[in-house]
């Protein structure tokens, strides 16, 4: 936990500018385009020749100390030249960038303002424009005014325009429909003010890191041009002519292609690193708005404490202990589960619950060893079937998947590959699996699907998942799972993303499956309503650490731990009418802000100063019921009468039907 | 499918009509006019009139452009203002030299572009950053400088590749492939970078998505993961940004076919913009927006190929 607390923000002037400084590459490449710019503007002052001043007995030298970047076939200095071209090459960048910010500008701003009729206009020209390279079209106007390197710019800013028009539409759209801009309709603001006052500032970093890349990509242009000889003659001193005499001493002076080259090279490089840069600091200008300085999250070294030990069970299917996950964000390590251990029979529905940021998911992805991308276990087994498959390579582990663990997603229609069709996923699993193909195959399929009773299975097969319901799609994902035959399926909130009745008729084919294959299901839920209705039993995490775990009818009549009290007090199944829905106050504290103490502590009705004393042990104050509480005892076992018992709060079991 | 070629089709009628009408009016815009300019300020008057006459410079815009189309129609473009040459006779010999070069370059930096960034996706790290570097190098370094570079090197030093020039393939299929190498390379490594950041990006998002974790989850193998499933995903982003990388590429065989001597169309264009030789700078935009139409098309089917919802409705 943090301490010092930082000063409050003060709104600084100038935030973007201030932002900007703070990057070395934009401070660079800032002082490096003033430079070439002052330079160019004062080259008559700066050169040390003429730009045409020959010096026959040095030519072709190669950089001296006379002539800094050497001298081309008439020993005119190569510095000087390019200082003397740099002015219209400059002025090129300054005509295409203020054409296309004149237009691009209102046209963006107008299409993603007022939009309908005039949006598809321009978007309609805009694909055309897009379709055809620049420099084609440009040839045409060069061809009907030879020679004109204004007209040329002017063009290429014209055909760039609508591409930066796009961009601006973009970033105009969610501006449209901000508070302040409704506001200000609704004061009665004129729609041309508003453009102008509360859209124009809104785009202009967008604009201005926009502009920087036109620049770049102008200045390649206008430099081509001049190159080809359309818009610079021979012996010009123009930036792109200077490369084409270069070409004539390939052979003689290759290192005039160097300073001549390179100085374009680099002011493109300055252009777009400049944009790029300006992006970053715009970017954290916005955050900065957000979030304020965001509290670098520690990773917490986990303190030891004795918690009960607990035997690898041999007759478990599924035997998880000291199971830890760490996530690598940022370069920074942040434990996300800690030491979490549970077990799960065969044939037996097991329940994981906690409240989200419990690490639930992430625990149940470890096990099957597909956690997202950054995460990874650093300590702990899993038994399989005894054997622990936590140490197999990859390559063995893959073979566990699908045959002997199964999944299931949370939402179904993600969880399908959308380009292929269900027959083809499906039926790459049941190839896989059960090594047949053609009709077998297909037989597999409609036999799986029928299992996961699927109406019209032969015509689900042909269809994509874009075609499916969210209900269709479980089902389906359902019987991709069970392709495998797997003896434990691990669910990861299968109902979550459905209607209510879709939940209802999902839990229900889950139990009858389970009751027909035998095989034994991990669910993750935050539902105890889905715990009450399939689990036999059930662990409840809260902070990356188990605080409960009991069979499903002790936990909700006898609960040992007062987050789990919570927690069925706080599930609106059993809420009265007319009462306000009760609730955990507070939040669980994200991974990485974990109290040393007892990590519930502070949001705890039952919190006791021996609660935050140091990190509280799991226990097993009764046997196979495991509680994660210093005050187990006193609270739960042995109340005083009078005294703080939460029991009398304890509420029956929720939407239990099935009587035991 | 048939329907979405239809479709497309006709969506590409606006674009010739666009570019064309583009090109004459900005060919009206001409100061004094086209005649002018050809024949210079000491012009003999009857000269001047007959190739007002000729150029149809008389009528009104539209009429010329009518005109124009109705000659397009009967497989004419005009003949050169230069040297009297038919245009089609003589854009359709530098056809090949241009489609050559282009298809090429194209074929090899989707094939380069899309395999770096599937490795970069796969093992990030210093792939990924070389991926950066040439993207960046690609965007600031002047294409005609890197060919001048390459040709100092390869050809002036090295005496590996020929520095200018082309072969015919029907002289010397190896001379041709040697006479194209330093082009396709030139146009190919900016091209190269960005569809390796374009793929590797697309992967990296499809990598994350839950089907992936599912079909993972259910013992697919890693190679069909990334292979039938990631990349067919990836692939649209992937097919668009290597339509818009082509249309660049048409762009960049105008300065390539300079540097390197290829008598192709865009060499052609720089010569005729050179010489104001309308006819040949308006057949010239016309080849170039059918090349665009046939690749948008191609780019269609594959797009219907990797995205059944597009191929359904």
């Amino acid at each position: 936990m943090t301490l010092t607390a930082s000063p409050p923000p003060r709104p600084a002037r100038w935030p973007l500018v201030r932002a900007l400084l703070r990057q070395p590459v934009a401070v660079v490449t800032l002082a490096f385009l003033l430079l070439v710019v002052v330079a160019s503007l004062f080259a008559p002052q700066i050169a040390p020749y003429t730009a045409d001043a020959f010096d026959l007995p040095a030519r072709l030298s190669g950089p001296t100390a006379r002539h800094l970047l050497g001298t081309d076939e008439l020993g005119r200095d190569m510095l000087s030249r390019l200082l003397y071209g740099g002015s219209k090459a400059l002025l090129g960048i300054v005509e295409a960038v203020l054409t296309a910010v004149l237009v691009a500008l209102p046209v963006g701003i107008l299409a993603g303002y007022v939009g309908g009729r005039f949006d598809r206009a321009v978007s309609f020209v805009t694909d055309l424009v897009l379709a055809i390279p620049a420099i084609i079209l440009v040839l045409v106007v060069l061809t009907v005014f030879p020679g004109n390197m204004h007209a040329a710019m002017i063009a290429f800013g014209l055909l760039v325009a609508p591409g930066f028009a796009r961009i601006i539409r973009g970033v105009t759209l969610p501006l449209q429909e901000a508070d302040f801009v409704s506001a200000a309709r609704v004061a009665g603001v004129s729609e041309g003010r508003i453009m102008a006052r509360h859209i124009l500032p809104g785009v202009t970093r967008t604009a201005i890191v926009q502009a920087s890349f036109v620049a770049a990509n102008a200045l390649l242009f206008a430099v081509a041009l001049g190159f080809l000889g359309l818009t610079a003659n021979p012996g010009e001193p123009e930036w792109g002519q200077i490369v084409a005499a270069a070409a004539h001493q390939i052979s003689t002076q290759p290192w005039l292609l160097v300073p001549s080259g390179g100085l374009i090279a680099l002011m493109a490089l300055s252009l777009m690193l400049f944009g790029n840069a300006l992006r970053d600091a715009a970017a954290e200008v916005g955050s900065a708005a957000g979030t304020g300085s965001g509290a670098a999250a520690v990773a917490l070294p986990a303190p030891a404490v004795a918690d009960v030990v607990r035997p690898v069970a041999p007759d478990a299917l599924l035997s998880v202990r000291d199971l830890s996950v760490v996530f690598t964000g940022r370069g920074q390590d942040t434990l996300v589960v800690d030491r979490v251990g549970f077990d799960v029979r065969a044939g037996e529905t097991v329940g994981l619950v906690g409240e989200s940021g419990a690490g639930k998911s992430i625990t149940a992805l470890a096990v099957l060893r597909l956690l997202a991308r950054g995460g990874r276990i650093t300590s702990g087994q899993v038994f399989f079937e005894g054997q622990d498959v936590a140490r197999l390579d990859d390559r063995a582990f893959d073979r566990l998947r699908g045959s002997a663990l199964g999944l299931i997603s949370q939402e179904p229609l993600a969880s399908l590959d959308p380009a292929f069709s269900i027959g083809s996923q499906l039926g790459e699993l049941v190839g896989l699996h059960d090594r047949v193909s053609g009709k077998a195959n297909r037989e597999r399929c409609l036999e799986l699907l029928r299992q996961v009773q699927m109406r019209q299975p032969e015509r689900v097969l042909q269809s994509y998942p874009h075609e499916l319901s969210g209900g269709m799609a479980q089902r389906v994902a359902i019987a991709m799972a069970l392709a495998g035959r797997p003896k434990l399926l691990i669910a990861d909130e299968p109902t979550t993303a459905l209607d209510v009745t879709v939940q209802k008729e999902i839990l229900g084919l889950l139990r009858q499956l389970q009751r027909e294959t035998g095989m034994a299901v991990l669910i993750v839920t935050h539902n105890l309503g889905v715990v009450a209705d399939i689990c036999d039993r059930v662990i409840v995490l809260y902070a990356g650490q188990v605080f409960e775990d009991a069979g499903v009818l002790n936990l909700f009549d006898r609960p040992l731990n007062p987050y789990t009290l919570g927690l069925i007090g706080a599930n609106p199944a059993h809420a009265q009418p007319g009462q306000l829905l009760p609730v955990i106050p507070g939040r669980v504290p994200p991974p990485g802000s974990w109290p040393v103490s007892c990590r519930f502590a502070p949001r705890c009705a039952f919190a006791a100063p021996q609660c935050t004393a140091g990190p509280v042990p799991l226990l097993q104050p009764v046997s196979g019921h495991y509680s994660r509480c210093v005050r187990t005892d006193e609270l739960f076992l042995n109340a005083a009468p009078g005294a703080d018992h939460p029991l009398p709060l304890s509420p029956a079991r929720p939407g239990h039907q099935e009587a035991s | 499918m048939l329907r979405i070629l239809g479709h497309r089709l006709l969506l590409s009628v606006p674009l010739l009509i666009f570019v064309t009408a583009l090109t004459f009016f900005l060919v009206s815009l001409t100061p004094g006019d086209p005649a002018v300019v050809i024949l210079g300020q000491n012009r003999a008057p009857a000269e001047y009139q007959q190739l007002r006459e000729q150029l149809g410079l008389l009528k009104p815009v539209p009429v010329q452009y009518a005109g124009w189309v109705s000659t397009l129609a009967h497989g004419s473009l005009g003949t050169s203002i230069f040297n009297g040459e038919s245009v089609v006779t003589q854009l359709s010999a530098r056809l090949g030299v241009t489609l050559s070069l282009v298809t090429l370059t194209a074929l090899v930096s989707a094939l380069i572009g899309v395999s770096l960034g599937i490795a970069s996706a796969l093992r990030q790290g210093a792939l990924a950053r070389s991926v950066d570097v040439l993207s960046l190098l690609g965007i600031i370094l002047p294409n005609f400088w890197v060919a001048l570079v390459l040709v100092a090197i390869f050809a002036v030093r090295l005496h590996w590749l020929p520095a200018v020039g082309y072969v015919n393939p029907s002289t010397s299929l190896s001379g041709w492939a040697r006479s194209l190498v330093l082009p396709v390379v030139v146009l190919a490594a900016p091209a190269v970078g960005l569809i390796a950041q374009q793929t590797r990006n697309a992967m990296l998002d499809v990598l994350d998505r839950p089907f992936i974790r599912t079909l993972k989850a259910g013992g697919v193998s890693h190679r069909s993961l990334i292979y039938r499933h990631a990349l067919r995903n990836a692939g649209v982003p992937v097919v668009t940004v290597i339509g818009l990388v082509f249309i660049a590429l048409l762009g960049g065989t105008i300065i390539a076919e300079n540097v390197f001597a290829l008598p192709g169309l865009g060499g052609l264009a720089v010569d005729a913009t050179g010489r104001h030789d309308l006819p040949v700078i308006q057949g010239i935009v016309l080849y170039f927006t059918v090349i665009v139409v046939v690749v948008n098309l191609l780019i269609d089917l594959l797009y219907a190929w990797l995205n059944p919802r597009i191929r359904v409705s």
